[in-house]
C-alpha cells in the first residue's frame, strides 16, 4: 500500500523543485511550511516562490542552492501512500543515491531536456539496476525551456532506453515529459504537451504496480532471544526477528543455520500478541519445540524451502564503495549480514562498473563512489542468498572498524 | 442506489495494515538497538509520540520486560496532567525512570537560565541531557523523533551518531543502506535511536486510536486559562507569567504536542477522544510544531541548531 520512492537526477534538474511541487499541489505542505518558504525564497533567491526550499532543509544546502543528503518526505492521497527518498545529483554523493534506491520500489530519474542523457543519468540508471530497483519514472524535466518539443522528449527516450537495455539487470522504463516549475504533467495534465498520451507522474505513481517480492520460503534472521524468567514464562525462549522470504506457521519444519539442526515451530507471537501464521515483513518471535542452542544471528529457515539459502564464508559480492579511504586488496574491514556481524578480508577486487557506458575494467582498488565487484572471505559462515532473490539475504554493509564508519553497501550474487 | 467508490479511499482494513508495517519495523529498529549497544535508554517526555515509543519498546520484548529504562528530561515547567501520567505508565509497564532535572543543571551551574522577559528551558534540556547520558554512561538514547516533523529532522538518520560532544553533523551522517544499522561507537560517542522516523502525526493518531495507548488528557479538549501571545494560546501559571496589557481569558483547547509549557501553545479544539482528533488531524493546515512551539519558529534552522548542540 505504500510506495516507496527515490528521485534522482543531477544538479540542477529540478529534482526538489519536482517533490516541492508534488507535496504542494497534493496539499501536503502546511501553510505555516509555505510561508517560511516563502520568506526563505526572498533571502536565498529572487523572491519568486522556490519549492525547492521545502526539501532543502539544511543551512548549507539552502545557502548553496544544492542538496546535500537524502532527505525523506511522506505524502499521500486518497488512493495511496508515498515515502520519497530525495536523493542528492552530484557526483560525490552517489552513496547517498545508493542509500535512496536500497529501499526503493521505484525510482524517479530526472533529465533536463535541455541537456539530454549525462553521464550523471546513466550512473543513476546504473544504480537502479545494480540495486534492483526495477521499475523507473524517466522524467525529462524543464519541457517549457525546450518549447515542449515532442522530437526532443523522444530523443532523450531513445538514448535512455538504449542504455536501459545494456544494464547488468533489466529495469522498466517508464517515461514522461514534465516542467516541474509549472507543473506540466506532474499532478494534471499538461495542456502544452497535448502530443503525450500518457498518465501525469501522479496518476502514475498512482497506479503502477509494483512487482511482488520472490518467495524463496520463510526466513527469520534471530535478532534476540526473549527469555523472561518469570514463573509465568518459565521456559519461555522466544526468538525474536523480522519474517522475510516467505510466510510461516504454527507446525511448520524449520533448520537452524549455520548449525544445521531441526525444530519445529510451536509458537508465533507478533507483539506479544500470539497467532497461527506470520506473513513477510512482520516482527515476530517463535517458539521452537526442541532445546536448541540459539542466538543473535542465526537464521531459521523453513525446512522445506523453494530455494535454500548458501552457507558460506566466501562470497562475491557487488559493491558501492562510500569513503575516501580506498577499498584494497588484502584489507579488512567488519561485515554486517542480517543480524551477524563479522571480520571481512577482501581476497579480490574483481572488477570496477563502468557507470557510463556500463561497461567493466580490472581494477587494483576502489575509490569514494566507485561501484566495483570483491571477493570476501569472512570470519565466520554467512547463510546468504542471492540479493536479486531475495533482499534482505544479499544485502550487507562493510564498517571501519578503527572509526566506525559504514563504508560500504554490498549486493551478495554468489559464493565462491 | 448507493456508489461506493471503494477504490479510492483507503478502507480501514488498509489503514490497520499500513499501521501495522510501521509497527513492525519500529519494532524491529528497537530489538536491532537493544541487541547492539551495551547500555541503552528511553527518552520519555511524556508526549503522545514518546507514549507510543514506549509501548512499541513493551510490545517488542514481551512476554519478556523492557531490558533498558526509561528517562524523563524535566525541565521543570511541566504540565501537572503530563508527571501524573508519566507516574501511571511507568507503573503500568514495570520499567525503571531515571529523572534527569534541568532545574539540577542550572543550580550546579551547568546550564544558565535564559534572561529576558519569556525564558523558555528547551535549549537548556540538551546540556541535562547530554550530562546524563555521560553521568550513567549510556551508549543508544531511544527518541520519538519523526521526520515529517521538521526540515532537519527529515535528513536524519535512523540510527544517529552524535560526537564526544554530543553533536550532530548533518555532513558526515551514516549511510543506511536497507535500513540497516551500524550502531558502532567508540568511547565517549553515543548514538541516538529513531523508531518512529518514517512515521507521520496521522499514523500516530491512528496507531494511539488502533492500539488504545493511554495519552495525557491535555491531548483532548477541555477548558483552561489562556493568554494569546504571538498567535499562539499559552497556558497562564506556572511559567507563563503575564505581561502588561495581556489579558487571560478561558477557551476550549487542547494540545497537539507537549513540551516546556513555557512555549507549548494549545490550540482551539472541542476534539474529546481519538476519532474525533483524527478528524482534526486530517483537516490541519499547520504542522504541529508550527502551530504550538515558539521555539521552532525562531529561524529557518532553529531544529537543525538545536540538534547540533545535541539536542533530541
Amino acid at each position: 500500500m505504500v510506495l516507496r520512492i527515490a528521485t534522482a537526477g543531477s544538479v540542477d534538474d529540478g529534482k526538489s523543485t519536482l517533490i516541492g511541487r508534488l507535496l504542494h499541489d497534493t496539499k501536503t505542505v502546511f501553510e505555516d511550511q509555505l510561508s517560511a518558504v516563502e520568506k526563505a525564497s526572498t533571502r536565498y533567491g529572487d523572491g519568486s516562490l522556490n519549492l525547492a526550499l521545502l526539501t532543502d532543509g539544511l543551512r548549507a544546502e539552502r545557502e548553496q542552492g544544492i542538496t546535500i543528503d537524502v532527505a525523506y518526505r511522506y505524502f499521500a492521497t486518497p488512493k495511496r501512500t508515498f515515502v520519497v527518498a530525495d536523493t542528492p545529483g552530484h557526483a560525490q554523493y552517489t552513496r547517498n543515491m545508493v542509500t535512496g534506491a536500497s529501499a526503493s520500489d521505484v525510482a524517479i530519474v530526472l533529465v533536463d531536456a535541455r541537456n539530454g542523457l549525462t553521464e550523471q543519468t546513466r550512473r543513476h540508471l546504473f544504480v537502479a539496476s545494480l540495486l534492483g530497483v526495477k521499475l523507473v519514472i524517466l522524467a525529462v524535466n524543464k519541457m517549457d525551456l525546450v518549447d515542449f518539443d515532442e522530437a526532443t522528449y523522444h530523443r532523450i527516450v531513445a538514448q535512455a532506453t538504449a542504455h536501459a537495455d545494456a544494464l547488468p539487470a533489466p529495469v522498466v522504463l517508464n517515461p514522461l515529459p514534465i516542467s516541474a516549475l509549472l507543473g506540466d504533467n506532474v499532478v494534471d495534465a499538461s495542456t502544452n504537451m497535448p502530443w503525450f498520451k500518457g498518465l501525469p507522474l501522479l496518476d502514475l505513481l498512482e497506479t503502477i504496480e509494483v512487482p511482488g517480492d520472490h518467495n524463496v520460503g520463510a526466513r527469520l534472521a534471530v535478532q534476540w532471544v526473549i527469555r523472561p524468567y518469570s514463573t509465568e514464562h518459565h521456559d519461555y525462549r522466544g526468538f525474536a526477528g523480522r519474517l522475510t522470504g516467505g510466510s510461516l506457521a504454527i507446525g511448520d519444519l524449520i533448520r537452524v543455520l549455520p548449525g544445521g539442526q531441526q525444530s519445529t515451530v510451536i509458537g508465533i507471537d507478533r507483539g506479544g500478541v500470539p497467532q497461527d501464521t506470520a506473513q513477510p515483513g512482520e516482527a515476530i518471535s517463535i517458539q521452537l519445540a526442541d532445546d536448541i542452542d540459539i542466538g543473535r544471528g542465526d537464521v531459521l529457515v523453513a525446512a522445506v524451502a523453494s530455494e535454500a539459502p548458501i552457507v558460506t564464508d566466501r562470497i562475491i559480492a557487488d559493491i558501492s564503495w562510500m569513503v575516501d579511504k580506498p577499498l584494497e586488496t588484502g584489507s579488512r574491514w567488519i561485515i554486517k549480514h542480517q543480524t551477524r556481524t563479522a571480520k571481512a578480508f577482501v581476497s579480490a577486487i574483481e572488477l570496477r562498473h563502468d557507470v557510463a557506458t556500463a561497461t567493466h575494467s580490472p581494477a587494483e582498488s576502489l575509490g569514494l563512489n566507485d561501484l566495483g565487484r570483491v571477493h570476501l572471505n569472512v570470519s565466520v559462515p554467512l547463510v546468504i542468498d542471492n540479493y536479486d532473490r531475495h533482499r534482505p539475504g544479499g544485502a550487507a554493509v562493510l564498517i571501519d572498524e578503527a572509526t566506525g564508519m559504514t563504508c560500504a553497501a554490498l549486493m551478495i550474487r554468489d559464493s565462491e | 442506489m448507493t456508489m461506493i467508490d471503494s477504490g479510492t479511499q483507503a478502507t480501514p482494513a488498509e489503514i490497520k495494515q499500513s499501521v501495522a508495517e510501521l509497527e513492525d519495523e519500529a519494532i524491529t529498529i528497537i530489538r536491532e538497538v537493544a541487541a547492539e549497544c551495551r547500555n541503552p535508554v528511553l527518552l520519555f517526555s511524556g508526549g503522545k509520540d514518546s507514549a507510543v515509543l514506549l509501548h512499541l519498546a513493551a510490545k517488542a520484548f514481551r512476554p519478556g520486560s523492557l531490558p533498558f529504562p526509561v528517562m524523563h528530561v524535566d525541565t521543570g515547567h511541566n504540565f501537572d496532567e503530563v508527571i501524573v501520567y508519566r507516574d501511571i505508565l511507568v507503573e503500568h509497564y514495570g520499567v525503571k525512570l531515571i529523572v534527569a532535572s534541568v532545574q539540577e543543571s542550572i543550580d550546579s551551574g551547568r546550564a544558565v537560565e535564559e534572561t529576558g522577559p519569556r525564558p523558555s528551558r528547551n535549549r537548556l534540556q540538551s546540556v541535562t541531557l547530554l550530562d546524563a547520558i555521560a553521568e550513567h554512561k549510556f551508549d543508544a538514547a531511544f527518541g520519538g523523533g519523526r521526520r515529517d516533523e521538521d526540515k532537519a529532522r527529515a535528513k536524519e538518520r535512523i540510527l544517529s551518531f552524535r560526537d564526544h560532544f554530543g553533536q550532530w553533523e548533518p555532513r558526515a551522517q551514516r549511510p543506511e543502506p536497507w535500513n540497516m544499522l551500524n550502531a558502532k561507537i567508540r568511547p565517549g560517542e553515543h548514538l541516538r535511536a529513531f523508531p518512529l522516523s518514517n512515521w507521520t502525526e496521522l499514523d500516530i493518531w491512528r496507531y494511539i486510536g488502533i492500539e488504545n495507548v493511554a495519552l495525557p488528557s491535555i491531548y483532548f479538549s477541555h477548558r483552561r486559562t489562556v493568554v494569546e501571545r504571538n498567535g499562539m494560546l499559552l497556558s497562564v501559571g506556572g511559567p507563563v507569567v503575564l505581561e502588561a496589557g495581556e489579558m487571560p481569558f478561558e477557551e476550549t483547547v487542547r494540545y497537539r504536542t507537549v513540551g516546556d509549557a513555557s512555549c507549548t501553545g494549545a490550540v482551539r479544539s472541542t476534539a474529546s477522544n481519538v476519532d474525533e482528533v483524527l478528524v482534526e488531524v486530517a483537516a490541519a493546515r499547520i504542522t504541529e510544531r508550527g502551530a504550538t512551539r515558539a521555539d521552532d519558529n525562531f529561524s529557518d534552522s532553529a531544529m537543525e541548531d538545536r540538534k547540533r548542540e545535541g539536542y533530541f
